[in-house]
């Protein structure tokens, strides 16, 4: 158990959520290494993004267990998961910075909150994430309204990577960029995988992120996970949709590259 | 596994040799920056500094900074400065913290604040001559529709009219009556309560007849109007603005003002008479209950009374403004909420915008119209 518990970042088992009468995650297990990046694709509104707001806490469960760095997160709504706060960092899909707040005060709402430090070490923590997550200095003073797409991206990863967390959570990182924009930003979170030791889990529908970034992918079909593998491994998949997704027309066009 | 941090500082000679160890992480942050604190000076004094991290056994992004700070510090007054004992697997974070901070932001230059209180206000009295050229081209382009709309009368939106008359004017109904008819009895027992001290009880009946019918009635109920129905025209045309509803009209030939504007503002200027008389009645109903209930002041007296102190000019000069404010609210509100960008945010503030500059206008009107009167003798 204490190995497994050093291996895994994420453990789900059993998980069940629903909505009323529809079950959309149904009887799901799932095991996160610790720093690798995993893909889950899935069909839109097949559940990808509920499963990600179950295992932070977001949304109640009906059934199961989950278990994140080794600590098991409360059935409850209450924010107990709070604790857990400094473990993980999400990256929402529209970036969710605060609006009344500028860039710096953003990436340091975190640490305020949560640390008991000065003004000047908060101010240099936060430059320093800038320029991690490749903005300028000069950028901390504007607000959430004036940034284009790619810097609100950028802004809310480095909001996320605040307090140094074990584990992030992206959702559709790069949906809303132009191909040039999702390239670097993909390169971004590689990069900071790398430095930073981080265990990524990444809902997503771009194919070329699948391919180039994630160590692993996991197809969600039918509230289950129907493949988990390496790229190539999943390509090889007999599941119906599995083979849909990955061997459509528009995948077609991105494959030979790709293999 | 989380150990607590330590820093010691051994002076070897000219050399200070600096051992960090433990976790130098975010969670322990209060400790790491005294820790760092109290190096300061030492490092500042030596020749030389020795950085060995052999000892952390935790780092992240925070705990780098605070390290890569001190050997900066060190190497800023010009001592060699060696960092040894980084272990593989932080040295990418090292490296990474190494890159940053390098250069201080380009300060933004801030105006002289009086310049700025200036520059202010010439923002602002060339921001309200846009209003009012705003405001007048609704106003033209409200008049072009009517007349599009008065040689094809079968393009006029009939079916959004009845409904925006039913939801400007049938469903504000209760809510008017209600407040008119509060404010027509507080001002009965607010005159019965004072004019009694000089025996006037009975010019009671011509204050409140007088004042509902030719100010309050109809003011109060624009008022009303303004905050209900005129933020309702901004948050419906903004929503659909931001969702790119009226660019789709556009597209297709249509006349947004024609379709969308033309209805609303003629429902209101058909709803705001009628809701002014209902609420004038209802004020003159409440001021008739206090008579009776705390003026000792019956029914029939109190009708008597009014038929005396009020004619039809007091009804005629009050009912006459309610269309021209109507026309004001609604212009306001509708080309507030064509001026919604893309966000929530805006939405919201054009709805306030919206309400505040409606009712300045409708009060201005009112004065307007004050003077008017008085000077044709009505």
């Amino acid at each position: 158990m204490q190995e497994a518990t050093q291996q895994f970042a994420i453990r789900v088992k059993d998980l069940v959520v629903g909505f009323g009468r529809q079950i959309v995650i149904d009887h799901l297990s799932l095991d996160v290494r610790r720093g690798e990046i995993l893909g889950l694709v899935g069909a839109s509104g097949g559940g990808k993004t509920v499963l990600m707001r179950t295992i932070i806490g977001l949304i109640p469960r009906q059934g199961g267990e989950i278990e994140v760095m080794g600590k098991a997160i409360g059935r409850s709504e209450d924010r107990s998961t709070q604790s857990a706060a400094g473990r993980w960092g999400i990256l929402f899909q529209q970036g969710a910075l605060f609006s009344s707040l500028t860039v710096r005060q953003n990436i340091q709402f975190p640490l305020r909150e949560n640390l008991v430090l000065s003004q000047a070490l908060m101010d240099e923590i936060a430059t320093a994430k800038l320029e991690m997550v490749g903005l300028l200095p000069e950028d901390g003073d504007k607000f959430p309204s004036e940034l284009s797409g790619g810097m609100t991206k950028r802004v809310a990863l480095a909001r996320a990577l605040a307090l140094d967390p074990a584990i992030v959570f992206l959702d559709e990182p790069t949906s809303g960029l132009d191909p040039i924009a999702a390239g670097e930003f993909d390169a971004l979170i590689k990069t900071l995988q790398k430095t930073l030791g981080l265990t990524v889990f990444m809902v997503t529908h771009d194919l070329a992120s699948l391919y180039t970034e994630c160590d692993r992918v996991a197809a969600l079909a039918d509230g289950k996970i129907v493949a988990i593998g390496p790229m190539r491994e999943l390509l090889q998949s007999e599941h119906p949709w599995v083979r849909a997704y990955f061997h459509g027309k528009r995948s077609q066009m991105l494959q030979p590259k790709a293999s | 596994m989380a150990s607590p941090p330590l820093l010691t500082a051994t002076p070897a000679g000219d050399v200070l040799e600096l051992r960090p160890g433990g976790s130098w992480t975010s969670a322990n942050v209060t400790t790491l920056e005294a820790l760092s604190d109290t190096v300061t000076g030492q490092l500042d004094g030596s020749k030389c500094v020795k950085l060995d991290m052999a000892g952390v056994r935790e780092l992240d992004t925070l705990g780098a900074w605070l390290l890569e700070k001190m050997s900066r510090r060190a190497a800023s007054t010009g001592h060699p400065t060696e960092v040894v004992g980084v272990a593989d697997n932080y040295a990418g974070l090292i490296e990474e913290v190494r890159r940053v901070n390098r250069r201080n932001p380009v300060p933004v230059p801030t105006l002289n604040p009086v310049v700025a209180r200036v520059n202010d206000v010439g923002r602002f009295a060339v921001g309200s001559r846009e209003d009012i050229g705003i405001f007048l081209r609704m106003l033209g382009s409200l008049f072009l529709a009517l007349v599009g709309v008065l040689r094809r009368p079968r393009s006029l939106r009939v079916t959004s009219l009845v409904y925006q008359l039913y939801k400007v004017g049938f469903q504000a109904i209760p809510i008017i009556a209600l407040i008119t008819f509060l404010i027509g009895a507080i001002i009965a027992q607010q005159g019965f309560f004072h004019f009694r001290k000089f025996g006037a009880d009975s010019y009671v009946v011509d204050m409140v007849g007088i004042l509902v019918l030719r100010e309050l009635g109809v003011l109060i109920v624009a008022i009303m109007v303004a905050g209900r129905s005129g933020s309702a025209y901004t948050a419906e045309l903004g929503s659909m603005k931001m969702r790119e509803e009226i660019d789709a009209l556009s597209t297709m030939g249509l006349d947004p003002v024609e379709v969308l504007i033309l209805p609303r503002i003629i429902a209101l200027i058909f709803a705001l008479p009628i809701l002014s008389f209902i609420g004038s009645m209802a004020a003159l109903y409440g001021g008739g209950l206090v008579a009776q209930f705390y003026g000792d002041m019956g029914p029939a007296i109190y009708i008597a009374r009014l038929h005396d102190a009020v004619s039809v000019t007091s009804f005629k000069v009050g009912i006459i403004k309610a269309p021209f404010m109507a026309l004001a609210i609604g212009i306001v509100a509708c080309s507030e909420g064509l001026r919604v960008k893309g966000s929530a945010e805006s939405l919201g503030k054009q709805t306030t915008t919206s309400v505040v500059k409606s009712i300045f206008l409708v009060i201005v009107l009112d004065g307007l119209f004050a003077v008017f009167f008085a000077s044709i003798g009505m």
